[in-house]
């Protein structure tokens, strides 16, 4: 594959390392993480879900999990695929209002209500909304639903993003990406934080 | 569509899940379809028939937790991959994906008793140092924003684990935040 590996980029494994050489006995996964990234942002069919609002969607998401590397880099991807100032304002501005701690968020009535647990119920300001759009608003929220309290989710969000132009493939693709970027910030980050205290012990 | 009964408790018992969108029907699946499911026996069940609406971020997918769970050349031991898809599944709330991988963690661990104890206190169940560090880690890696840090690595080192396997427990745990969060939102589990 032509591509740097993103995972390895963010983190910043140099070939040869020691990180390098464990993250090689994984092969098919580092690969096919690495596919999942270009599946998703380089995708053979963009008809369902534009390459701007995958872009827009992803700087919210890692946004919204704090300054990061890979923050930077979705970041930058959305600047270099939205063709409009405002939609960079916009997301910046929502991910600070949309910045929060979970998991949090209700379980099936029950024994386990006594964990349930209050948190941000989240929406796009209303003078934002004419700058993102429908489709964009209704992905934004969904978003926010699906990074801090997952577990709230109900079969009426799928009923929202429907009612605001949303295709049952495109709402597919929205949900893996937004799921899969759960996934990339946890990697690259854990991976850090392992190189880091590995350097520290050999530094002591 | 059938009757939902969705469980309210975290349990090692088989569900089922209900696509809360319409999947694809298998008479329209093409082969690029069954390439995006990567088992054509898959075709059987409706998540893979909703998720392989996308096929080529369906195969990557699959492929991906394949490698993170099965292949245990060199590195953690199938039950504590499991334990940490467990418990990141506990904490963040997938009472769907929490039954499927308990029930592997007790198969491939023996201590069905202990994973169940994982299901009914919760995270801070305390089933000993080396499962305690995996569960402690999973659940920092699960939490937003991110809380796992250098004391997670010295305790997962502690407990007996090399960088190889401290790397499993940091993919098995971070693709269950990919899995829950499509368990979750797509549809629901039923008994």
């Amino acid at each position: 594959m032509g591509t740097q590996d993103i995972i390895d980029t963010l983190a910043g494994i140099e070939p040869g390392s020691a990180l390098d050489a464990i993250r090689a006995r994984r092969l098919q996964a580092r690969e096919n993480a690495q596919k999942s990234y270009l599946a998703l942002f380089e995708p053979i069919d963009a008809s369902e879900f534009s390459l701007a609002e995958r872009a827009a969607v992803a700087a919210f998401v890692t946004g919204l999990h704090g300054e990061s590397a890979v923050a930077a880099f979705y970041r930058e991807k959305l600047a270099a695929n939205a063709n409009r100032a405002p939609l960079l304002e916009a997301i910046k501005a929502e991910i600070e209002r949309g910045r929060t701690s979970g998991p949090y968020g209700a379980f099936p009535a029950g024994p386990l209500s006594i964990e349930n647990k209050a948190g941000l119920i989240y929406r796009v300001s209303a003078e934002r909304k004419p700058d993102l759009g429908a489709r964009l608003t209704a992905a934004l929220e969904h978003a926010h639903l699906l990074v801090f309290r997952p577990r709230d989710a109900a079969s009426a969000d799928m009923k929202a993003l429907l009612a605001a132009g949303w295709s049952t493939t495109g709402i597919v693709t929205l949900s893996q990406l937004v799921a899969f970027l759960s996934f990339q910030v946890r990697v690259v980050s854990g991976l850090r934080t392992l190189a880091a205290a590995s350097a520290q012990e050999v530094a002591s | 569509m059938s009757t939902v009964n969705p469980p309210v408790v975290f349990t090692q018992d088989e569900l089922g899940w209900v696509s809360w969108i319409d999947p694809l029907p298998e008479a329209e699946l093409t082969e690029r379809h069954y390439a995006g499911l990567v088992d054509r026996a898959r075709a059987k069940s409706e998540y893979f028939r909703l998720l392989v609406r996308d096929p080529e971020v369906l195969e990557a997918r699959t492929r991906t937790d394949k490698d993170i769970f099965y292949n245990t050349a060199d590195g953690l031991p199938r039950a504590e991959r499991e334990l940490a898809a467990a418990a990141t599944s506990r904490y963040n709330g997938c009472i769907y994906c929490a039954s499927v991988h308990a029930r592997f963690a007790s198969t491939y661990s023996k201590r069905r008793d202990d994973v169940q104890r994982l299901l009914d206190e919760g995270v801070e169940a305390d089933l000993g140092e080396r499962w305690n560090a995996v569960v402690k880690a999973s659940v920092a890696l699960a939490a937003t924003p991110i809380a796992f840090g250098p004391g997670n690595i010295e305790e997962l080192r502690r407990a007996g684990l090399d960088d190889a396997e401290i790397v499993d427990v940091i993919n098995g745990a971070s693709f269950f935040n990919w899995a829950n969060r499509l368990m979750l939102s797509l549809g629901e589990p039923s008994k």
